[in-house]
């Protein structure tokens, strides 16, 4: 009789790369749909254009790097990537923005670094980097939420606006936003941003009809529903609690201090604005890319918050995750280095 | 703050980091009683089943045994003896597979049961009482009792422990999925487990005896509780289920909170470990008189239809066990000899049960799926979560991957437990275990190679060491006559420089004064040249210059007519003396063309001052230097009024009649030269006095620097040989030509250079600057390899008597000037240019040559070296006496040959060089 061998153990707990991915997409549907609903439809626009991309950059890469295509793709890292790069950019931005973003992130910031597991930075960062500095205009082209428009842009307009940058009647994203609003830079951090440098008081730029309270009308339910799906993720074990809680904990206890000394935004604004819990539940919490003991997500994830709260504070930019991100990404060979956990029988060293 | 003792009575337990839960599938087979089987056909029984040494065999082959009569004895080293698990026969003694994951086959005992199952005596006792520890240990050893969680290391060298034990720990936590042996044994045989701990307990006498059961199993933790009841001493424990709270140190932190250090036992921090399969052997053993001849195996996994522990005699083949079970089996069967997780595939059912065989498990491949394909590692460290000793798996797994070992033992590698946590919960399938596995195996390989290398290292300096010792004292011995002789030596070289003086007419006698003057120059120049590298390309230009003025000289001077030549040539250095008495104090002594012959004496002198310039001079035509001198001397005289010293005056009336007193005279002029310089003089006067003594001890000496040339120079051998060969005419010269290395090398002197080089300057004519040139750069390489020097000096000092020897001296010289001195090359070129005519020059241009192809290609040596020979051929013509030694006459042919070769080609690069250097 023929026996099969093997290596112990002989035993897996069948979890799987491509569950994992799965798993972290679905927790941002409750953001996504939450997004789309205050946004409008563009978001699901820009998820088709994104994992389109991202599929055919990666089965590319992989062809021209000679590796099996169906058994990588299939684990999921590239959509992840394109989900996160898709509810990033501006609904309404432009078709090749994100495009190019998810070129970017797959060819680039991954493959030619060797593929998953061998980048060094977040590839949805960075490739939202790289287009918030290269096409500063339509990265921040976000519009107001639907209910503040007097006459909602349609989904033909949406989609017209993405594809050919102008409405069905001709109007640019521009103009769109300006006849709807009557003012640009809606998001709330934007607002504050501009208010800020005008010298009003944060009090002052919050009454401003755009935002109701905490963060704004229409950004706190985006932040709250990806605050469910991360709340999802840590239950379902996919990602350890470290990193979120430090992130959001440091982000906190920065704009308490910042709130009780200068008037500034107060911590439900911090926490329910822009990207945070985004960034806090899924992208900070990459894996490939953060720090891989315990110790050190704290440092990780406190080291985020902190940069978060300087950049939206002191900083050219009014939303900061991603910087924060690819920055701390750069720390964490050391970081790792430096928070080795003491091992089994050894002395309290390290 | 309670103490710890305090906390352990309390029951207080600890938590040890990661940890799994894996499917346990213990109700498998712990629905059913322990069953037992019917008698295999034969047992194969391995005379080792455990940690350490075999004992020695007892029975041999056609012996009848009965049950548990002992097979084998137990030696030192810890080893244990088998028994024979049933009565029956012997029927072979041979290397059979073992239970092993390689199935290496290890020396087995064959038994074929008689089927009576007869045993043998058996010592049973009601008490202890009378036992002694040793007597304990010893009836411990002697039953054979290994210990049977899954290490096998010998029970009794545990219970004999020199430590003192604070805790006995009692491993019934069974974490491993499907296997419930222990579970079942604890469920039926509690008592005989209590009764095994007591003994054990009363060997080592701990505070506290603790049983440590995982609360999946609370039939077994009941009836230990139950049978422990009237021991105070014993505490039993239920800890939560999690993998591997079975590990040893992870028991021990769940149970005591301490942690075993580092490559340490458990002894060391006061605790020791025992599986509760053991105390069954030690009770079975001590109050039964039972040697271990059977064991509890889980027979578990899908494909078995009726899974159940059974009492399996140890020699049990896996297939009887399985099949007696009932065993269908499936594709791609696997069959586990141990646990899922830690257990290993046999390649084989043919393979033994031994005494750490606590489970045979046949899954399909639906509840143990095959392992899938491995992915990329993302990081998530999922592993490090799982890992029982808080490692870094991931961290770990790359290390491993890029063999970097250094890293993976600071990464602690071997505090792995091979629990395989890690590889259980990768989501990207990695075998982590298996990586580690093999680095473990690579890195213990290494540090043996590496014990190995560093004794043989050893034993390679010791003998390097003695070699040079002996080496040493060799070259002492030698040295001492060879020292002893420096003023013989002298001697012998002025005898040398006569005789040549005598052979060889007229034609280059201000050629050889040329020659000198020149070598001095260039050394002059080279010497400027070294210290400062960023003047080379001046240097070269000015070198450039000069040669080219020199051309125009030699053609105005026209070289054909000899005694013109000394003439002028004697004229020239006195003027240029004249011209450059301020620079040189030497030279201010020489208004007159006398006056310029001394010079040349003294300078000569001062060469020997640092070392052996006279040689320099014999160099060129020692005869035609002769002749000049005394053509100088006649007409310094005349010119002049005061003549100089004795020995100017001395050398001009010999020279008329007697070329040979000439030589003396100069060599005497030389050594009042020194003298005047140093004071050197007794030193002097004795080589002149010592020179015609001694011939045999100049043998000797030759035969040293033979010697020590060899030694020193391997490559430069080849050269030197050839050179040998080709100089049968003039062996002298070569002698010769080697003191003037030697000496030029010893100059290091800078005043000696200041002298040189106004002279060199005036000989327009200059054919032999190239032999100079080559001298020079010979010198330097002296000058850069100081020990060398010892080797050539003798050679030199050997001259008179052993040509060849000088010659093959005068090779090395020249080897070694090349090496050292690249950029004096370069100024010997040009000149070597100028003097096809002179076979003199040949031997210089071969000398450039010889450097500048060592210059450019190091590999190209050998080919430079022929070249040189075939130049110095060229010169002097081949005399049939003078050749080498230790060539034979084919030799020489081919050497001829190669001669031509070479110097075809060397000429080819002289061109080329000069070409370059001059353009």
């Amino acid at each position: 009789m023929k026996l099969t061998m093997a290596s112990s153990p002989h035993n897996h707990s069948l979890k799987s790369v491509n569950k994992l991915m799965i798993c972290v997409m679905l927790a941002c549907v409750p953001g996504i749909l939450v997004q789309s609903y205050f946004f409008g439809i563009g978001v699901f626009i820009q998820l088709a254009l994104a994992l389109t991309t991202v599929s055919l950059a990666e089965a590319a890469m992989l062809k021209l790097r000679g590796r099996p295509i169906w058994p990588t793709l299939s684990d999921g890292s590239a959509w992840l990537t394109g989900v996160l790069i898709a509810v990033s950019v501006p609904p309404l931005a432009p078709w090749w923005v994100v495009v190019i973003g998810a070129c970017f992130a797959i060819v680039i910031v991954k493959q030619l670094y060797g593929g998953l597991g061998f980048n060094l930075f977040n590839p949805a960062m960075a490739a939202y980097v790289l287009l918030l500095i290269s096409f500063p205009v339509q990265m921040t082209a976000w519009l107001p939420i639907q209910s503040l428009l007097n006459a909602p842009i349609t989904l033909f307009d949406q989609i017209t606006l993405i594809f050919t940058e102008a409405t069905y009647s001709g109007l640019s994203l521009e103009q769109a936003r300006q006849v709807i609003d009557g003012a640009t830079g809606a998001t709330p951090l934007d607002h504050v941003k501009t208010a800020m440098g005008q010298s009003l008081t944060v009090q002052e730029a919050m009454d401003n009809s755009a935002f109701t309270r905490f963060a704004g009308e229409g950004w706190q339910w985006v932040n709250l529903a990806y605050l469910l799906g991360g709340l999802y993720l840590l239950k379902a074990k996919v990602i350890n609690w470290h990193i979120p809680v430090a992130m959001i904990a440091s982000l906190a206890v920065c704009s308490l201090f910042g709130y009780l000394l200068g008037g500034q935004a107060g911590i439900a604004f911090h926490l329910l604005s822009g990207a945070t819990m985004i960034g806090a539940f899924f992208i900070a919490t990459d894996p490939v890319s953060a720090s891989t003991t315990n110790k050190g997500r704290l440092i990780y994830g406190a080291l985020i918050g902190l940069l978060v709260y300087l950049i939206r504070q002191f900083g050219g930019y009014p939303d900061a995750v991603a910087f924060s991100v690819l920055l701390l990404n750069m720390a964490v060979p050391l970081i790792d280095h430096y928070t080795q956990p003491r091992t089994y029988g050894h002395g309290a060293k390290k | 703050m309670e103490t710890l003792l305090e906390q352990i009575e309390s029951g207080k337990l600890w938590q040890f980091p990661g940890g799994i839960h894996p499917p346990e599938q213990k109700s498998l087979s712990n629905q059913a009683a322990i069953g037992s089987l019917p008698l295999p056909e034969y047992l194969v029984l391995p005379l080792k089943q455990h940690i350490g040494a075999n004992g020695q065999l007892l029975v041999n082959k056609g012996d009848h045994v009965l049950k548990g009569q002992v097979l084998t004895q137990p030696g030192t080293n810890w080893s244990l003896p088998i028994h024979a698990p049933t009565s029956g026969t012997i029927t072979d003694i041979k290397p059979m597979p073992s239970a092993h994951p390689s199935a290496m086959p290890e020396l087995s005992i064959v038994l074929t049961p008689d089927g009576d199952d007869t045993w043998c005596e058996l010592e049973t006792r009601e008490s202890l009482d009378g036992l002694d520890n040793k007597a304990l240990i010893d009836i411990i050893h002697h039953a054979g009792i290994a210990g049977m969680g899954g290490a096998g290391f010998p029970t009794y060298v545990k219970a004999d422990s020199a430590k003192t034990i604070e805790y006995l720990v009692v491993n019934g936590v069974e974490c491993e999925p499907y296997i419930t042996a222990d579970d079942m044994l604890m469920r039926e045989h509690a008592k005989d487990i209590i009764r095994g701990m007591e003994v054990m307990m009363s060997i080592l006498s701990p505070q506290y005896a603790l049983v440590g059961i995982e609360d999946n199993k609370p039939e077994a933790f009941a009836a230990m509780q139950q049978a422990a009841k009237h021991n105070s001493k014993i505490l039993v424990r239920s800890i939560p289920t999690k993998y591997p709270s079975g590990g040893e140190k992870q028991l021990i932190k769940v149970l005591t909170s301490k942690e075993v250090p580092s490559g340490g036992i458990p002894a060391d921090v006061g605790v020791l470990v025992q599986n509760v399969g053991t105390l069954f052997a030690v009770s079975e053993a001590v109050y039964e008189g039972k040697p271990l001849i059977e064991r509890v195996v889980t027979v578990t996994g899908n494909t078995i239809h009726k899974p159940q522990n059974v009492w399996a005699l140890l020699g049990t083949e896996v297939k009887h066990l399985i099949y007696s079970q009932g065993f269908t089996p499936v594709e791609d069967q696997r069959v586990i000899m141990g646990g899922p997780m830690m257990g290993f595939t046999l390649p084989t059912v043919r393979i033994p049960v031994v005494k750490t065989t606590n489970c045979i498990l046949a899954p399909d491949n639906q509840e143990l799926a095959v392992a899938g394909q491995e992915q990329a590692c993302i990081r998530c460290s999922a592993c490090a979560d799982a890992c029982p000793q808080t490692l870094l798996p991931q961290q770990l797994q790359w290390f491993a991957k890029g063999q970097e070992y250094d890293k993976l033992e600071e990464y602690n590698l071997f505090d792995c437990i091979e629990c395989g946590a890690c590889s259980y919960v990768c989501p990207s399938e990695i075998p982590l275990v298996q990586y580690y596995r093999v680095a473990k195996a690579e890195i213990r390989e290494q540090k043996l190679e590496k014990v190995k290398a560093e004794r043989a290292k050893e034993r390679f300096e010791a003998r390097k060491a003695r070699l040079e010792r002996e080496q040493e004292e060799r070259q002492n011995r030698h040295k001492r006559p060879a020292r002893s002789a420096p003023a013989k030596d002298k001697a012998k070289v002025s005898e040398a420089l006569e005789r040549v003086k005598q052979k060889r007419p007229e034609q280059s006698a201000v050629q050889a004064a040329i020659e000198r003057a020149k070598a001095k120059k260039a050394e002059g120049d080279t010497s400027a040249l070294e210290p400062d590298n960023s003047a080379v390309a001046l240097e070269r230009a000015k070198r450039k210059e000069q040669a080219r003025k020199y051309k125009e000289e030699k053609a105005g001077s026209n070289t054909s007519s000899a005694p013109k030549d000394a003439v002028a040539a004697a004229i020239a250095r006195a003027k240029a003396k004249k011209a450059a008495q301020a620079a040189d104090s030497i030279e201010s002594q020489e208004q007159d063309p006398r006056k310029a012959a001394v010079a040349a004496a003294i300078a000569r002198a001062k060469a020997k001052k640092s070392g052996d310039e006279p040689k320099q001079g014999s160099e060129d035509d020692p005869r035609k230097a002769a002749v000049a001198a005394a053509i100088a001397r006649a007409k310094a005289k005349k010119a002049e009024q005061a003549p100089e010293q004795n020995s100017v005056s001395g050398s001009d009336d010999v020279k008329a009649d007697d070329p040979r007193k000439a030589a003396v005279a100069a060599a005497i002029a030389r050594a009042k030269a020194k003298k005047a310089a140093k004071g050197d003089k007794p030193a002097t006067e004795a080589v002149v006095k010592d020179e015609p003594e001694d011939p045999r001890k100049a043998a000797v000496a030759a035969a040293i620097a033979r010697a020590k040339a060899k030694k020193a120079a391997k490559e430069a051998e080849q050269v030197e040989e050839p050179i040998s060969e080709d100089e049968p005419e003039d062996p002298r010269k070569a002698a010769v030509a080697a003191a003037i290395a030697r000496a030029k090398a010893k100059k290091a002197a800078k005043e000696a250079e200041q002298v040189e080089e106004p002279i060199s300057e005036n000989e327009p004519e200059d054919p032999r600057k190239a032999a100079v040139a080559a001298a020079i750069a010979r010198a330097k390489a002296k000058k850069a390899a100081k020990e060398a020097e010892h080797v050539e000096e003798p050679v030199a000092e050997n001259e008179p008597e052993d040509p060849r020897k000088a010659a093959v001296a005068a090779a090395i010289a020249r080897a070694k000037a090349k090496k050292a001195a690249k950029e004096a090359e370069q100024v010997k070129e040009p000149i070597v240019e100028n003097e096809p005519e002179d076979p003199r020059k040949a031997a210089v241009a071969a000398a450039i040559a010889r450097a500048k192809a060592k210059k450019a290609a190091k590999e190209a040596e050998q080919k430079e070296k022929p070249i040189v020979d075939d130049k110095t051929e060229e010169d002097v013509s081949s005399d049939s006496d003078t050749q080498t030694e230790a060539l034979s006459p084919e030799d020489k042919r081919k050497a001829a040959i190669r001669a031509a070769v070479e110097r075809a080609k060397a000429k080819k690069k002289a061109q080329e060089q000069e070409g370059n250097d001059l353009s």
